[in-house]
């Protein structure tokens, strides 16, 4: 999915006044634009916020794909982590298209090991395990999408950041509904 | 088909008061904060003696996303990270502007990581703020326990 470049590109075109000269430039390719060091070390910074996000989408997306090999799902469950690991698969695809748009390198992806390992995969024995670390991966992937918000140069990151961190709050959502953990009795848990 | 209507009248007119009501308290509340100062704090000088219990709960909720204690992930695992030269695993694939860091671990520092890691380390990947300074004290104990130190 392509959502921020497009709608980035839109922007562009229309020149609504919400990007400066310098960053559409940048994100069409044209570096030359890009006349200040500051607007040049700000989209280093976004690069590497974006390719951390990335670390992480990329890591859900083995998360969910060892939990639906587990054996340990059943059918319904699995059919939700299927779902689940899609959105992750958009994030993905949405944040490597904007990191290259920005001239990064896009991160790789670890072997699936390193995850089983980073993940202690061996200690999952049920399907609540699997939905426990599910729901702490969510709850984290939430936050630290929040937490990346203040940091952003260019302020659709932020915006693109936040949508993120909806969709993770979905995911955590329906979760914790799953496990039957009640919800939250206080206002803003997420972030701060 | 009027009375099918009149309860939604009814539900409009209450809403519309409700509405009202709520623009004034937001109003209210508004400038209440705006005396107050913004909500989180981020003043240093205001961290007092952590709690680790809160810690652990804040470390597995806003830190989780990216870290564990004992397995590198999307950053660095923590156990020992107090007292740790930054940058410093040699299993981890930090950003140069890391590596080439001589800051050492600790209250200080990691607070100020916290409240901004752009302005302690320029040229970082890490990014993420914690804007609570409660907050951020308790995970510093936290950290600072599972360190041993
Ligand atoms: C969005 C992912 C993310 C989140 C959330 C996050 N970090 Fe990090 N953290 C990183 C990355 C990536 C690095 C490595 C940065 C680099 O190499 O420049 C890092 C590095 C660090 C370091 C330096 C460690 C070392 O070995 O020098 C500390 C300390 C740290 N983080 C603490 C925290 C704490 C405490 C929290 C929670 C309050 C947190 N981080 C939340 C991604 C994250």
């Amino acid at each position: 999915m392509r959502f921020l470049q497009n709608s980035l590109s839109r922007r562009a075109m229309v020149g609504s006044g919400v990007l400066s000269a310098a960053t559409i430039g940048l994100l069409a390719g044209e570096h030359a634009l890009a006349g200040s060091k500051m607007v040049a070390t700000d989209t280093a910074g976004d690069v590497a916020i974006l390719n951390v996000a990335l670390a992480l989408e990329h890591e859900a997306i083995a998360a969910y794909q060892i939990g639906a090999e587990s054996g340990l799902l059943t059918a319904d469950v699995t059919a939700v982590a299927v779902s689940f690991q899609s959105h992750h698969k958009e994030h993905r695809d949405a944040l490597m298209g904007t990191i290259e748009t920005l001239g990064g390198q896009p991160a790789d992806p670890k072997r699936r090991r390193a995850y089983e390992r980073a993940l202690n995969v061996a200690s999952l024995k049920s399907q609540t395990d699997v939905l426990e670390l599910a729901a702490r991966l969510e709850l984290g992937a939430a936050n630290a999408y929040l937490g990346v918000i203040p940091s952003f140069g260019n302020r659709d990151l932020a915006q693109v950041s936040a949508r993120l961190a909806a969709d993770e709050t979905m995911h955590w959502t329906a979760l914790a509904q799953a496990l039957g953990k009640s919800l939250p009795g206080k206002a803003l848990m997420f972030g701060g | 088909m009027s009375s099918l209507l009149r309860p939604f009248r009814w539900i409009t007119s209450v809403s519309l008061a409700g509405l009202v009501l709520l623009a004034a308290v937001l109003a209210v509340a508004s400038w209440r904060v705006s005396i107050a100062g913004p909500l989180p704090s981020d003043d240093p000088a205001q961290i007092t003696g952590g709690d680790t219990e809160e810690g652990a709960r804040t470390y597995q909720s806003r830190c989780t996303g990216c870290h564990s204690l004992d397995a590198n992930r999307i950053g660095p695992r923590h156990r020992g990270v107090y007292g740790r030269v930054a940058g410093s695993l040699p299993d981890f694939d930090y950003s140069s502007a890391l590596t080439q860091s001589d800051i050492v671990w600790n209250d200080e520092t990691l607070n100020a990581w916290l409240i901004n890691p752009e302005d302690l380390i320029p040229g970082q990947a890490m990014g993420f703020r914690l804007n609570d300074a409660q907050a951020r004290a308790d995970v510093i104990a936290y950290l600072r326990r599972e360190s041993g130190k």
